[in-house]
């Protein structure tokens, strides 16, 4: 085998490790650095050392083990971090970055960068350590030897199941290495490795089982992962003694046999892992979680703990990358099965129950099976927005220094799903929205201190679900908008407006075209594009943006998406003859009205009263020119729906139910028809219209003025209700 | 129904040589260039759209894509239009569009050689000669050739959204 087939698994592997050291680099408290994370970041250098040996990437090596050095030292409190440290620590992660790249493009990486970044790690050493970096690492050993753990299982007999003589374990955190098929002089390595991590009390065994008992306080998972690079996963048993404990009992069961040598770790432990490990390939950054302890695995005896913690960074690895067209054309195919699977389905329900029963309940299996499968595709398409706000630690970092203010980024609800299309479409406008919030929103620390507010400026990034929606907010907690320089500077770009406009519209000016309220334009933002395309492009994904903002206390704006752009919760409505689709989500409730919660207003157009709400009723059957409808309101039915930050009344003549539908979109083949939002294919294999709720009352009103005699009474005039006779 | 072009349909490979499919409308029968159609489909199902011209029956289900259907019995002003078992919806596909156009029938499929396409005179109101790309002279049939791309894509059908619209 090729050792250039690993090439992919190396760089991607890198790739992830790169993203955690970035994340930890970032998470990093440099006055009082959590060992753990200094730990997690050394091991991501140190795993990606090792592999670039291994492959024989030399810059990348090279480059990696001045850093893995230098962060040893940090780790053992000999380097006094700074926060100019972590940016040059920063720096030399994108550098890793730009040299992964290189390699993966196949080209050597930036020699001059190298040289540089070399430089610029060695210097950090001597005035901070008088270190000059080149002496071998406590850790530099493994990768001089990078093509050793390739080779050294092939000669290896598959180890039995023998025991482990009996002792006695000294009380304590202790941890019950076992190497199996593992040659001398890599034992050696290993063991060296080992004492790395804690105090090593006992060591016995032979080249098919070697055991080592570790007392430490590292977690079994991350020491795995260090020793990954020199021997295959499966090679390495950890568990934890319990005081008096016979460590014979703590190995079982016995790990499968070795399989002939491979270069890369991760391929092998997916293919070969036991079940019960499987889900948990000790491959990128298991490190990243802290030790926890994990439920006892049923395959384990049980009182004992699982050796092997599954972390958060072992299950996003254990995935497949499979191109978007591919998952479309898998829900719509799946869409399709679900109307094929309904149309049989009403076919077989007027067949005879009792000769057809085999068939009727096959049937009713599909459905369930169907289902199912609409479920788990339409998951698929589904991500966390940690994908999305992972990527802003770093904007907050360098924007707020490059600003000259003091930030902290809060995340909550990093574990809301979104459609991935939506979450890779959301990206650029928060990201113009939070760099917005830095520059314009949080005050200089020395104004945040003399309006008696903590120096540290707070920005918060929250996502939630909210019905079909998701909300996603960016909240700062600085001087809010100002609402007369606001009106000034909407007057000189000669905007219309006046001072009787409400906050809410004053706020949505700053979404105008080329505007700015910056003082000067900064090299972050405050050049007025921007933010009118922020808005458009939320727009575009069928979503809005709202701004709260309170002077002295911050600014909150708030994007209200859809959840999927593929799917929607439905209630179908009919009218006359005809099926509509409502979308649930704008649904607030239905009522059958009566006579006296109706009035007429300027002769023609009806409100609804309901708790002191007046609520402008919108017929369907008129806005769609539905024949032979229910068209006395009193026989009908509304539902109160939502659009656009306003409720509306929809006359309705029933409500069949609720489904959830695929979203067809009507301009692929037709255009845009007013009132509708999309399409939908239903049960029976016709096509039914899915309202858009204020489409529709723009529709209707239109259609009034039309026809109406009369001219209609200003929107914005005050309700006078005047009660009518309809009966 | 008559064969008048069997030895113009074998040599069909010919550049010069277009096929067309013949269809009618009330008596008269028009015909389009056959590479525009897609499929030829009954008339059933179509969903209404409110506020669209009387021509635009609304939208089908064609395998999971949603087609806007045509009457060109409707736009063309014909005075009978029935939907029976004989009617007929020829699915075509133009500018990377779907759109199933109604008709009374579909005949044959003819190969006409230049020579035996007019130029179209100026018609009347309801069928713009813009929209021909002229009359194809057999024996003793007449045959309206529609330039289908240019009739779909005009304003007047509606069909789609027109810029500034």
């Amino acid at each position: 085998m090729d050792i250039t087939d690993f090439y992919d698994t190396f760089f991607e592997e890198a790739e992830e490790l790169l993203a955690d050291m970035e994340r930890h680099l970032l998470e990093l408290d440099v006055d009082n650095p959590d060992p753990e994370q200094l730990n997690a970041i050394f091991r991501t250098a140190h795993s990606i050392k090792g592999g670039a040996g291994t492959f024989g990437f030399e810059a990348l090596q090279n480059t990696t083990h001045l850093f893995e050095n230098l962060l040893d030292h940090a780790r053992h409190g000999e380097l006094k971090l700074r926060r100019d440290i972590v940016d040059t620590f920063l720096e030399t992660k994108d550098m890793l970055n730009d040299q992964l790249t290189a390699y993966r493009n196949g080209e050597e990486p930036d020699q001059e960068a190298f040289e540089r970044i070399c430089k610029t790690l060695r210097q950090l050493a001597l005035e901070e350590i008088g270190n000059n970096l080149e002496g071998p690492g406590p850790a530099a050993a493994p990768a001089t030897k990078p093509q050793e753990p390739a080779s050294a299982p092939e000669a290896e007999t598959p180890p039995q199941a023998e025991t482990a003589p009996t002792t006695e374990a000294p009380a304590g955190e202790q941890l019950l290495i076992a190497l199996l098929g593992v040659s001398e002089e890599n034992r050696a390595l290993l063991v060296e490795e080992l004492e790395q991590f804690g105090t090593i009390h006992r060591r016995s065994g032979d080249e098919s089982r070697y055991e080592v008992v570790l007392e430490t306080t590292t977690s079994a998972d991350d020491i795995e992962s260090v020793m990954c690079f020199i021997i295959e996963p499966e090679q390495i048993e950890t568990s934890t003694v319990l005081a008096g404990q016979s460590s014979a009992e703590a190995t079982e069961p016995r790990a499968q046999q070795p399989t002939p040598a491979q270069t890369e770790p991760a391929e092998q432990s997916a293919a070969t892992a036991p079940a019960a490990e499987a889900p948990a390939p000790a491959k990128a950054g298991p490190a990243i979680e802290p030790p926890e302890q994990p439920p006892a695995d049923p395959k384990k005896p049980a009182g004992k703990p699982a050796a092997k913690p599954k972390p958060k960074a072992g299950a996003e690895s254990s995935s497949i990358r499979v191109s978007v067209e591919k998952v479309d054309q898998i829900i719509n195919l799946v869409g399709e099965l679900i109307i094929t699977q309904s149309m049989l389905d009403q076919t077989v329900s007027e067949l005879d129950g009792v000769t057809n029963g085999a068939l009727i309940n096959g049937m009713s299996l599909l459905q369930r099976n169907a289902r199912d499968l609409q479920e788990s595709v339409m998951s698929i398409r589904m991500i966390p927005m940690d994908f999305v706000f992972s990527r802003f630690p770093r904007v907050v970092r360098e924007t707020s220094s490059k600003l000259g203010k003091e930030i902290e980024l809060c995340t909550e609800g990093e574990s809301t799903e979104l459609d991935k299309s939506l979450t890779e479409r959301i990206i650029d406008p928060l990201t113009h929205l939070v760099r917005n919030s830095l520059d314009h929103g949080i005050e200089l620390p020395e104004e945040r201190e003399a309006a008696g507010k903590p120096r540290r400026g707070k920005l918060t990034l929250s996502a939630r679900h909210q019905g079909g929606n998701i909300i996603i907010e960016v909240i700062d907690d600085g001087a809010g908008l100002n609402r007369d320089r606001l009106l000034a500077k909407a007057r000189e770009s000669g905007l219309n407006v006046s001072d009787s406009m409400t906050d809410d519209e004053v706020w949505q000016l700053i979404f105008a075209a080329g505007f700015s309220t910056a003082k000067e334009v900064t090299d972050v933002s405050g050049r007025g594009v921007g933010m009118d395309v922020v808005k458009r492009n939320i727009q575009s994904l069928g979503g809005h943006v709202q701004i709260m903002s309170t002077p002295g206390q911050g600014t909150t704006i708030r994007i209200v998406l859809p959840l999927t752009l593929a799917i929607l919760d439905g209630m179908s409505i009919k009218v006359g003859q005809e099926i509509f689709i409502l979308p649930l989500s704008t649904v607030l409730q239905s009522l059958q009205p009566t006579k006296d919660d109706l009035y007429e207003m300027a002769g023609q157009d009806l409100v609804l009263r309901i708790r002191d709400e007046y609520l402008p009723v919108v017929a369907v059957h008129e806005a769609m020119d539905v024949a032979d409808a229910q068209t006395d309101p009193l026989q009908s039915i509304a539902v109160i729906v939502q659009g656009e930050g306003r409720r509306y009344a929809l006359l309705v003549e029933e409500l069949i139910g609720q489904q959830q539908v695929v979203v067809k979109n009507l301009e692929t083949n037709y255009r845009k028809v007013p009132g509708v939002s999309a399409a939908t294919i239903l049960g029976d294999g016709s096509v039914a219209l899915i309202l858009d709720i204020p489409g529709l009352h723009q529709l209707s009103l239109s259609k009034k003025d039309a026809q109406g005699p009369r001219s209609r009474a200003p929107k914005k005039a005050p309700l006078s209700p005047t009660e009518v006779d309809l009966s | 129904m008559n064969r008048y072009s069997t030895e113009d349909t074998l040599t069909a490979s010919d550049g010069e040589n277009r096929q067309y499919l013949v269809f009618s409308l009330g008596e008269e029968e028009y015909a389009i260039d056959i590479l525009k159609v897609q499929e030829i489909l009954g008339y059933e199902n179509v969903t209404r759209i409110a506020n669209a011209p009387e021509f635009i029956k609304g939208v089908t289900n064609l395998r999971g894509v949603i087609v806007p259907i045509v009457d060109l019995r409707i736009k063309f002003n014909l005075d009978k239009v029935d939907y029976d078992g004989q009617t007929v919806v020829i699915v075509v596909n133009v500018s990377e569009r779907i759109v199933g156009i109604v008709v009374d029938g579909v005949s044959d499929v003819m190969t006409l050689t230049p020579d035996q396409i007019k130029p179209a005179p100026e018609f009347g109101m309801s069928l713009s000669s813009d929209f021909l790309s002229g009359l194809g002279s057999l024996e003793n049939r007449m045959l309206v050739l529609v330039d289908i791309d240019k009739l779909l894509n005009s304003k007047e059908m509606s069909l789609v959204d027109q810029v500034g619209d």
